[in-house]
């Protein structure tokens, strides 16, 4: 194992009954950086995560999470990870102090830096007005902000975050990827699941999943530089229009529409692809203002799970 | 070391939950409480004042002098009299009386006679307990000098009621009752105890931690164990303080004989809680135990009397070898020691639940 991967994993796979949740992922997560997972819902990122904590059992494969081998005994690895899960996980009928502290004793973190631990995370994640209100009754940001507090409470080295923002507005989640960006600097290696753009390109590197298989992973320069696409905008009067004289075009791999906007994509085997859609828009009697633009993360996302096998329209 | 303060964690987190949960905190004492009150009040073996309804077609001076005695005897309350056994049959039917007594108009002779029966009582049968104390009646004296002879007949055999002399059913029920309330709140309060965690999410978190599963299911059922204590101190006291039932063995037998079959209890519903997917299915699975638990204990009706396939299920039940440990030490003043097959029975199941729970909570989601 390469020491300066924090989890490397080979072959993983996972299957329940016909369906398969996760195949063949191979993975590179260099320590200290924030690596993101993005993917659809159902693409495979929660069971992933589930399998590198210990939780799930690999139906075959395996990975090397902070030096603990997966499948094996994953009771060491407890103490060196935190986990945030997809959905609240913590007591909503304790106080967000009681939360803390029993966490705090779960992970027998030592007694005499106890209160002064809890001290410093309700100051660093904004909850000090909280301290005594029950966990169950705080908005969706306060109580991930709790859920954060709570993972990193005994300095693990590794943090799984499972689609963390997920259920809170964009300024929670702001403040929230400073956090993540505070901690990583700090050392901590941070595994992000995601299905926003804006935050995939925030992330160090990012493994792109579909249907349980990875189709692309690398920096987000990276991923935008080898699309293997042309990406054409087209500003047209009547976008609607436009759309349905370019999308039967066989050299379009896709056309989405964004306001008065559509972004097109079309193989880079192909020759001029601004020509290729003025002649089309014009054979349809329209004019159109067309340019060649560079790709978005959203562009590489579409590019790549077009070509996988589950998305074969 | 780090065990222990994990499990002390668990416990914490337990009461502290608990204490906010008021319908769980008012099971604790007001089950209890209602339960023994409605048992204690409304349950009574020893049957008395049944409804009766007399057609006397004799009319004599010896028939109302019967009559008379029948009515002192307090097993009948006479509310009608008609006048004939057609219009017994009539109220019978209609759930009006119990018994309906026919002195025939021939009752003078007959009486003399003894050749013959003097009377004849209808039974509403439906009710073997109403038949039963019908049949006492039939020990009744009838003539002139019937209280005489009563004093002078001396039968073959004589009956003495040990332990219960006043036949008292408050003295039967209360122990009983106590083995069935705590089957009841013990088993309902662990048997969603891991479920809810699952359904609210928490489960996910707690088994993200260090904490073992044994360390889970021990720091869940200490809390139990103290507030199952706490029960049996109430239900003693009310029993004590309203029915009279008395504690003749030794109370820290009790404690001892309670503990361990808390302990088969919560082990018991920690099991319901591995089994169950939802806090729903852990209600149902408990239906299950809970009937079993009250009719085939030996609670409702002696348990001598079950038929043998009953009782084989009976015996598997932790609650029938409570009842009879606390039978045997509050009512016979039994010693513990004369008592240790239905212990070790507890003791047993609780190992035996406790491990099955402890091997089938893997902390694992698949």
């Amino acid at each position: 194992m390469n020491p300066g991967f924090a989890i490397e994993a080979r072959g993983l796979s996972k299957h329940f009954g016909a369906l398969r949740a996760v195949s063949e992922l191979d993975l590179n997560v260099p320590r200290g950086q924030i690596y993101g997972f993005l993917g659809p819902n159902g693409s495979g990122k929660s069971t992933t995560i589930r399998m590198l904590c210990g939780l799930l059992t690999p139906t075959h494969g395996n990975a090397s999470v902070l030096d603990t081998e997966i499948p094996g005994d994953a009771r060491s690895l407890k103490p060196k990870i935190g986990y945030m899960t997809q959905k609240f996980s913590l007591f909503g009928d304790m106080t967000v102090w009681e939360n803390l502290q029993f966490i705090a004793e779960i992970y027998s973190f030592p007694v005499a830096k106890r209160a002064a631990r809890i001290e410093e995370l309700l100051g660093k994640y904004d909850l000090v007005d909280q301290a005594t209100q029950l966990a169950g009754t705080m908005s969706g940001g306060q109580k991930q902000r709790l859920a954060l507090a709570c993972a990193v409470l005994h300095h693990p080295d590794l943090l799984l975050l499972d689609e963390p923002t997920s259920a809170v507005d964009p300024q929670s989640r702001r403040d929230f990827w400073a956090n993540l960006f505070r901690l990583a600097g700090a050392g901590t290696t941070i595994l992000v699941s995601t299905h926003y753009m804006d935050e995939a390109e925030r992330c160090h590197r990012l493994a792109i999943l579909d249907h349980g298989v990875k189709v692309a992973d690398g920096t987000p320069q990276e991923l935008q530089g080898a699309t293997g696409m042309h990406v054409v905008e087209v500003v047209a009067g009547d976008p609607y229009a436009a759309q349905a004289a370019i999308h039967g075009l066989d050299e379009v791999a896709s056309v989405t529409q964004l306001g008065v906007r559509l972004r097109v994509l079309i193989p880079d085997r192909y020759d001029e692809p601004v020509r290729i859609v003025e002649r089309a828009i014009a054979a349809a009697g329209m004019t159109a203002k067309v340019t060649v633009t560079s790709a978005t993360l959203e562009d590489v996302f579409v590019a790549v799970t077009m070509k996988s096998p589950g998305n074969s329209q | 070391m780090k065990s222990v303060s994990r499990i002390m964690a668990i416990v914490k987190k337990e009461v502290r939950q608990l204490r906010r949960d008021r319908l769980t905190f008012g099971m604790v004492v007001g089950l209890p409480v209602i339960q023994m009150l409605l048992f204690g009040y409304a349950i009574n073996t020893d049957v008395r004042n049944l409804r009766t309804a007399v057609a006397d077609q004799a009319g004599t001076h010896l028939a109302r002098q019967f009559i008379a005695e029948l009515g002192q005897t307090q097993v009948v309350d006479i509310v009608e009299f008609v006048a004939t056994p057609e219009d017994l049959e009539k109220l019978m039917r209609r759930g009006r009386i119990s018994i309906g007594v026919v002195v025939p108009a021939d009752f003078d002779r007959r009486a003399n006679d003894r050749s013959r029966p003097a009377v004849q009582l209808l039974v509403d049968g439906s009710d073997p307990t109403i038949l039963g104390v019908a049949n006492q009646l039939r020990s009744m004296q009838i003539g002139f000098d019937s209280g005489k002879a009563a004093q002078q007949s001396v039968g073959p055999i004589e009956v003495r009621p040990y332990y219960n002399p006043e036949r008292r059913t408050p003295v039967n029920i209360i122990p009983g009752l106590m083995g069935v309330i705590l089957t009841m709140t013990m088993i309902l309060f662990t048997a969603v105890a891991i479920v809810r965690e699952r359904e609210r999410g928490n489960l996910e978190l707690l088994i993200n931690t260090p904490v073992s599963s044994t360390e889970l299911m021990v720091g869940k059922v200490i809390p139990y164990i103290v507030i199952g204590m706490l029960q049996l101190a109430l239900i003693l006291g009310v029993g004590r303080a309203l029915f009279d039932v008395p504690v003749r063995g030794s109370i820290v037998d009790l404690y001892l004989a309670a503990t361990a079959f808390v302990a088969a209890n919560l082990s018991l519903g920690l099991l319901i809680s591995t089994a169950a997917k939802t806090q729903f299915q852990a209600m149902q699975m408990m239906v299950f135990i809970l009937l079993p638990s009250i009719l085939l204990s030996g609670f409702m009706f002696p348990f001598d009397g079950m038929p043998e396939f009953a009782q084989y299920i009976g015996e598997v039940l932790p609650t029938t070898h409570f009842i009879r440990l606390t039978r045997g030490i509050m009512l016979r003043e039994a010693p513990l020691s004369e008592l240790t097959p239905d212990l070790a029975y507890l003791v047993g199941f609780s190992l035996v639940a406790m491990t099955a729970a402890a091997m089938r909570f893997t902390k694992r989601l698949d």
